[in-house]
């Protein structure tokens, strides 16, 4: 019963703060509402016992939302924020649109027939829901992180304009790097 | 040796972390009297006459403010410390022994990023945004570090659960085995709760940074929950690393208590005698230097743990 009360709640709120990214008319609040809504969304992973998950969704999304909120105030039409925005163009074909796969896949959730369960939950659900999905590709799934790190760090490499001849000079004899900004260590 | 407090203590809590907290403020004043060459016991009683003020002292509003993000900017400071607290044992319970309590101890207290981010921008002061500016870079350097130094902890227990992690160092304390971690970790308390060298996000170059624009209860709100903050990194330093309540003699929270008072002690002198600390140039240091260094910690420590 509590169970049943507390997922509805969150559930009302995640979608109402969802939708409130598209009310509100300032950057920064948009970006707190779909902050809002991942948390909600994070203790419904909680309900079903994936303890682990729950709380590190809550952990990766508050942080990869503060470093968000410092991109999509910086590219979007409001300049500091301080102008009011709004994140839909074309308001009537938007809000149909999303309405409508909205209504989709609601109605997909609802009306599939669930299989009724047989046997317990596992003891350690989150483990479990790890093998379902990795089972025997668990190296596969190792090296897919490792390369996607990597394009990572080689498209952060390939942006930047400061090539080495930049820091080291034109024959990479400079003692120490000319950067724009000095760090730490006195390099 | 562990359980599950009853749900009354979640009371107890925040109770005890103001008690530290006022401690810890308490401590800096004195230390503040002391290098000003005036009586340092005036000092203990500084900041209660200094919340009396700040309690009387009429409230600023602003034209502009984004008031919704500016206050629950403030109010999420001392929240977040007390959520963090939850898992902290006192002896050997806590209001809840999660199994994964490291992950949550970690992810209520990266909620100060969003407190911080929220209190500079919706104050509708340049000073605020550089201020939550700051803060971030902050964050993101300490941030890796440290969860580098938390998840060592983790590792040499084999367990994300608190009372796990105090159960594996009862032959040696998790502070001896790693003391990388251990110096990485109070580092990025310091951080985390913007406190001395770290405190430029507020800083007086920025005429108060995130706090700029201030006053009255919502200064007093910050003030406390930053104290709070520095209180709960203090006490969680204990079952992570200084052997939770083993000790001789006394019970298991008398010694949780006096190991707690030793750490926030270490962390105010610490902030009293360090100066300040760019940003731009902790970061290089933060990844260039922190990072490998605790991976090297992490490494050596799992190798310990596979050999033993």
């Amino acid at each position: 019963m509590a169970e049943t009360v507390v997922f509805a709640v969150c559930a009302v709120g995640a979608v109402a703060s969802g939708a409130a990214v598209f009310v509100v008319d300032s950057m920064a609040r948009a970006t707190f509402a779909l902050l809002a809504s991942f948390l909600l969304t994070a203790v419904a992973v909680l309900l079903l016992g994936l303890s682990y998950l729950g709380v590190l969704v809550i952990l990766m999304m508050v942080m990869e939302m503060m470093v968000m909120a410092v991109f999509m105030i910086m590219y979007m039409m409001n300049p500091a924020g301080l102008m009011p925005m709004t994140m839909v163009h074309n308001k009537v074909g938007s809000l149909v649109v999303s309405a409508g796969v909205f209504l989709l896949l609601a109605a997909g959730a609802v009306l599939v027939p669930w299989p009724e369960r047989t046997g317990e939950p596992p003891a350690d659900p989150t483990r479990a829901l790890g093998e379902a999905v990795m089972g025997e590709h668990m190296l596969v799934m190792m090296l897919v992180g490792l390369v996607l790190f990597a394009t990572m760090v080689a498209a952060t490499v390939l942006t930047t304009h400061r090539g080495r001849y930049d820091r080291y000079g034109d024959d990479l004899r400079r003692e120490r790097p000319d950067d724009p900004i000095g760090g730490g260590l006195g390099r | 040796m562990s359980g599950a407090a009853p749900l009354w203590t979640a009371l107890l809590v925040p109770v005890l972390l103001l008690a530290f907290g006022y401690g810890a403020a308490a401590g800096t004043a004195a230390l503040r009297a002391r290098a000003a060459g005036t009586a340092p016991e005036a000092g203990l009683t500084a900041p209660a006459r200094e919340s009396a003020r700040l309690l009387v002292q009429r409230r600023r509003t602003i034209p502009g403010a984004d008031t919704l993000l500016w206050r629950l900017g403030g109010a999420l400071v001392p929240v977040a410390a007390v959520l963090a607290a939850l898992v902290v044992p006192l002896g050997p319970t806590a209001v809840s022994d999660l199994s994964v309590g490291v992950v949550w101890f970690n992810a209520m207290e990266v909620l100060i990023w969003a407190a911080l981010w929220m209190l500079g921008w919706g104050a509708d002061s340049a000073w605020g945004l550089v201020g939550g500016y700051r803060f971030l870079v902050q964050g993101l350097s300490y941030e890796l570090p440290h969860m580098f130094a938390l998840t060592t902890a983790a590792l040499g227990a084999g367990s994300l659960r608190v009372s796990d992690v105090v159960a594996a160092q009862d032959q040696v304390w998790f502070a001896v085995l790693m003391p990388v971690a251990f110096a990485v970790y109070l580092l990025s308390a310091l951080a985390m709760a913007f406190w001395g060298p770290f405190g430029t996000p507020v800083g007086r170059d920025l005429a108060g940074g995130a706090a700029a624009e201030l006053s009255g209860v919502d200064l007093l709100v910050l003030r406390a929950g930053r104290y709070m903050f520095l209180a709960v990194v203090a006490a969680m330093a204990v079952p992570l690393f200084l052997g939770g309540g083993a000790g001789p003699l006394l019970p298991g929270w008398a010694w949780t208590l006096a190991k707690t008072a030793g750490v926030v002690a270490l962390l105010v002198w610490l902030g009293h005698r360090l100066p300040a600390v760019r940003m731009d140039r902790f970061t290089e240091v933060a990844w260039v230097v922190l990072v490998p260094l605790t991976l090297v910690q992490a490494l050596v420590v799992a190798v310990f743990v596979l050999t033993r």
